[in-house]
């Protein structure tokens, strides 16, 4: 891992090693507040700010913090991340933060963010722990927002809908309405909805992988009788 | 004696970061702690405001509120708030901040306004848990259905069609919901009733408190 390939870190975080998707880690807030594209994007960000800063502090302190006590000080760091970010937005964006409420200090549960810090950040010098933030928060707030907007296409007829409570009074028409007058498909709106959601979403990453795989394999398999052909 | 000091400096190391982090807490609280409750309170006033517009009073309605304990004839387990409009020094209008106990899904926190003469200045909902898209039709963000109760008082309609139209009372119900708005409505009638049979007392209560805090020399009623 000494090696750093900023290239592999971005398509780890974003993709073959999503935290979402292939990891399956953070998935209670990920499940409860992605009933439209402006929780999911607001949860993300927070996640994402979490992140990057805890990678952050959690490098630059890497050769001071003996292993015995790792952990409990990644955890007191994340907390305070957390509860700072918490502080801010609840001053700064209200709104937004009574939509998302209990879920901003619940991002200190999300295990993803501990994992790296772990895996990840104690093992590697400053900018790739902050790289490996960024796109691992980017590759969850993706998944959030693809959520997000999914559910709430499905079950409001809408999308971007409340973008005010992030954007100020400039978003106050951002609403797209797809359906003038939709009655709601309340399966989308629930629970359920997030986790039938999720799952289609964890399953066209995979189809979208295997086909990838397969296309190598071929081309791997045709090189191979063509050097036997020759042969 | 070197294990010893091992652990003491690993302890040492753990104390360091949680007097940090504790320390970075302290200091944001400290940056946005006036943000936050101005955020709160404009946040309430602008809710108070939808039921009572601010041309209909004169006072600090924030700052001029009674507290009632837990009372079964208003259906309230904890205590509530009333706040007090004046106008001209007299007073207008109050609003009650209480909770109906049997939504669907526990209880919905809403502000009932009721005018002096005892009719009905309006109802909001300030928080609930009832099922999305089903019983949210009742916020005002949704629906205008919370309007229906504006103007209506004890008598207009007939104590027996204070009801969900289900039950024979005149009030809608939405589709596939019947017991959020059963429940709000029966709330807002033991707001009207109370209202009706305690109003003295409750004036009373208010004009004790302000005789109180002027004979504690604070500013009991901050005029807006």
């Amino acid at each position: 891992m000494s090696d750093t390939n900023y290239n592999e870190i971005s398509k780890n975080g974003l993709w073959n090693n999503n935290v979402a998707l292939v990891q399956l880690l953070g998935l209670c807030p990920l499940l409860a507040v992605t009933g439209t594209v402006i929780n999911g994007l607001g949860l993300g960000l927070a996640t994402l700010l979490t992140l990057v800063l805890s990678n952050t502090v959690v490098s630059l302190i890497r050769h001071w913090v003996r292993p015995e006590v790792r952990v409990p000080v990644f955890v007191m760091i994340i907390a305070s991340v957390v509860t700072a970010i918490e502080l801010s937005m609840n001053a700064w964006l209200y709104e937004l933060y009574t939509v998302l409420g209990i879920f901003i200090p619940l991002i200190v549960t999300n295990c993803g963010i501990l994992a790296r810090a772990e895996a990840f950040a104690s093992k590697n010098s400053l900018l790739p722990s902050i790289l490996d933030g960024l796109m691992m928060g980017l590759g969850f707030t993706f998944v959030l927002v693809t959520l997000g907007a999914i559910r709430e296409i499905l079950g409001y007829g809408t999308l971007f809908s409340n973008a005010h409570l992030m954007f100020g009074d400039i978003a106050q028409n951002w609403t797209w309405v797809f359906v003038e007058d939709y009655s709601g498909f309340l399966l989308a709106i629930l629970p359920p909805g997030a986790f039938i959601g999720m799952g289609l979403i964890i399953a066209l990453k995979n189809v979208i992988d295997t086909h990838n795989k397969k296309k190598q394999t071929i081309t791997a398999a045709q090189a191979v009788t063509t050097s036997e052909a020759t042969a | 004696m070197s294990n010893k000091r091992y652990i003491l400096v690993s302890g040492l190391i753990l104390g360091l970061f949680a007097v940090v982090g504790t320390a970075l807490v302290g200091v944001t609280h400290q940056v946005t702690a006036d943000k936050i409750a101005d955020n709160e309170r404009l946040a309430l006033l602008r809710k108070l405001n939808q039921i009572l517009p601010s041309e209909k009073y004169d006072n600090d309605l924030l700052h001029t509120t009674i507290t009632l304990q837990a009372d079964n004839r208003l259906g309230q387990e904890k205590p509530s708030t009333i706040y007090i409009a004046k106008r001209e020094s007299e007073i207008s209008a109050m609003i009650f901040s209480v909770r109906a106990p049997r939504g669907y899904s526990g209880e919905i926190k809403m502000l009932v306004g009721i005018n002096i003469d005892g009719t009905l200045a309006g109802v909001r909902i300030v928080s609930h848990k009832e099922t999305p898209g089903l019983g949210d039709i009742m916020e005002i963000d949704k629906s205008d259905w919370v309007l229906g109760f504006n103007g209506k008082s004890l008598n207009e309609p007939a104590e027996k069609l204070w009801k969900v139209k289900r039950d024979g009372g005149v009030f809608d119900q939405f589709t596939g919901a019947t017991i959020t708005p059963r429940a709000v409505v029966q709330a807002v009638h033991l707001c009207l009733v109370y209202f009706d049979r305690h109003k003295k007392e409750l004036i009373e209560q208010y004009n004790k408190q302000v005789k109180l805090s002027a004979s504690n020399n604070k500013p009991g009623d901050p005029v807006k």
